[in-house]
């Protein structure tokens, strides 16, 4: 087995990215669902970057974001976290509670409620998508949120990323109908070992 | 006015006034600034891990406290600065997600700075001012004409270290 992020081979990089893939649409059709909404999503875009360019793909190191971020437990160790600018977490909020949010980076109280419910609807789908899949067990932790510069909230995937690479996977999300569009983001954080488990149990063993 | 050069995560780079030198958005990472009052020069790095030793990738030593800041003084160094006209102001940190499990790689931010402050003490090179900590995020600017370190965060006003 590999030791490190960059020695994948190509079949195990597919792997990641359509799991990724799946979970990520897994999770977009529930945001939708939530929403009562019909949403049109894009293919998303995966890409395997440095930590340096990780916050400019994401509107630049200092563009408001909220990040959603929760630990996995159980057959797979690691963390995920989903990422929304400021405008996006906005339209959604406003698509459920029919209200505007107050401006800038200030949210109401049931905004940041909406966010939170938001990241447990995530979390849920995404990693049931990943089990179906793989056969393991994944289970959420309770999502924790932060409202900060992209740079200083991607600085913790990235540093877990950080212990077994020197780029990170981020894939990007669009959806939203006719009358809004939001950017989502996924970052899925497993350690070495955990990529080991999710390969093993597809059948791609490398040793 | 002179230039703002640019440091990315994981990155470091050097200046002289009257050019400034610049991170984005500080999490968890540490920004450590290094520089020789005198000569107006500096260096900064940003860091993401406290310690190369722990970890088995390590092309790129500006990724760790250890191998940036020595990297860092090798770069200084070259440019005729040396060790000991160093001193350095220390920005980051932070523990961006309010977890209340005891976890150790949570408080990554703190082990950073800790680990900082020691490899600098190690070095003899006195920490002049910090801000360190805390929950949220910072770009901080350094101006080596007047050895000030800017840290600018959302919803807070400017404080100069």
């Amino acid at each position: 087995m590999s030791h490190r992020l960059e020695e994948f081979s190509d079949i195990e990089f597919d792997v990641l990215k359509e799991i990724s893939n799946i979970g990520a649409g897994n999770a977009t059709t529930a945001i939708s669902q939530m929403m009562g909404i019909k949403m049109n999503m894009d293919v998303p875009v995966i890409k395997f970057l440095e930590f340096k360019e990780l916050a400019e793909s994401i509107g630049g190191a200092e563009n408001t974001v909220v990040g959603i971020l929760f630990g996995l437990e159980r057959d797979i160790d690691g963390m995920m976290m989903f990422v929304m600018d400021c405008d996006s977490a906005k339209s959604v909020i406003s698509g459920i509670l029919h209200v505007e949010e107050p401006a800038d980076a200030e949210f109401s109280e049931m905004g940041l409620s909406v966010l939170q419910e938001m990241g447990n609807i995530i979390a849920g789908s995404y990693l049931s998508a990943i089990s179906a899949l793989t056969n393991l067990s994944i289970a959420p932790t309770v999502p924790y949120m932060s409202i900060d510069m992209a740079g200083a909230i991607l600085s913790v995937p990235a540093i877990e990323y950080g212990k077994v690479s020197d780029k990170a996977l981020l894939i990007r999300s669009e959806f939203g109908d006719d009358t809004m569009t939001v950017d989502g983001y996924f970052i899925l954080v497993p350690t070495l070992d955990a990529f080991e488990k999710i390969f093993a149990s597809l059948g791609l063993s490398t040793l | 006015m002179g230039n703002m050069i640019k440091v990315g995560m994981a990155d470091l780079n050097t200046c002289k006034a009257p050019d400034a030198i610049t991170t984005l958005g500080l999490g968890s990472c540490i920004g450590v600034v290094l520089y020789d009052a005198r000569t107006k020069a500096c260096g900064m790095v940003h860091v993401m891990l406290p310690d190369s030793t722990q970890i088995k990738t390590h092309d790129n030593p500006a990724k760790f406290a250890d191998t940036g800041i020595k990297e860092l003084l090798d770069l200084l160094s070259k440019q005729g600065i040396m060790k000991s006209s160093l001193q350095a102001k220390i920005a980051g940190g932070a523990q961006m997600f309010a977890f209340n499990t005891g976890n150790d790689l949570l408080r990554v931010g703190q082990r950073n700075a800790e680990a900082v402050r020691k490899i600098l003490k190690d070095y003899g090179i006195r920490v002049v001012a910090e801000d360190c900590g805390e929950n949220y995020g910072r770009t901080i600017e350094f101006y080596p004409e007047t050895s000030e370190l800017y840290i600018k965060a959302i919803g807070k006003p400017l404080k100069i270290i």
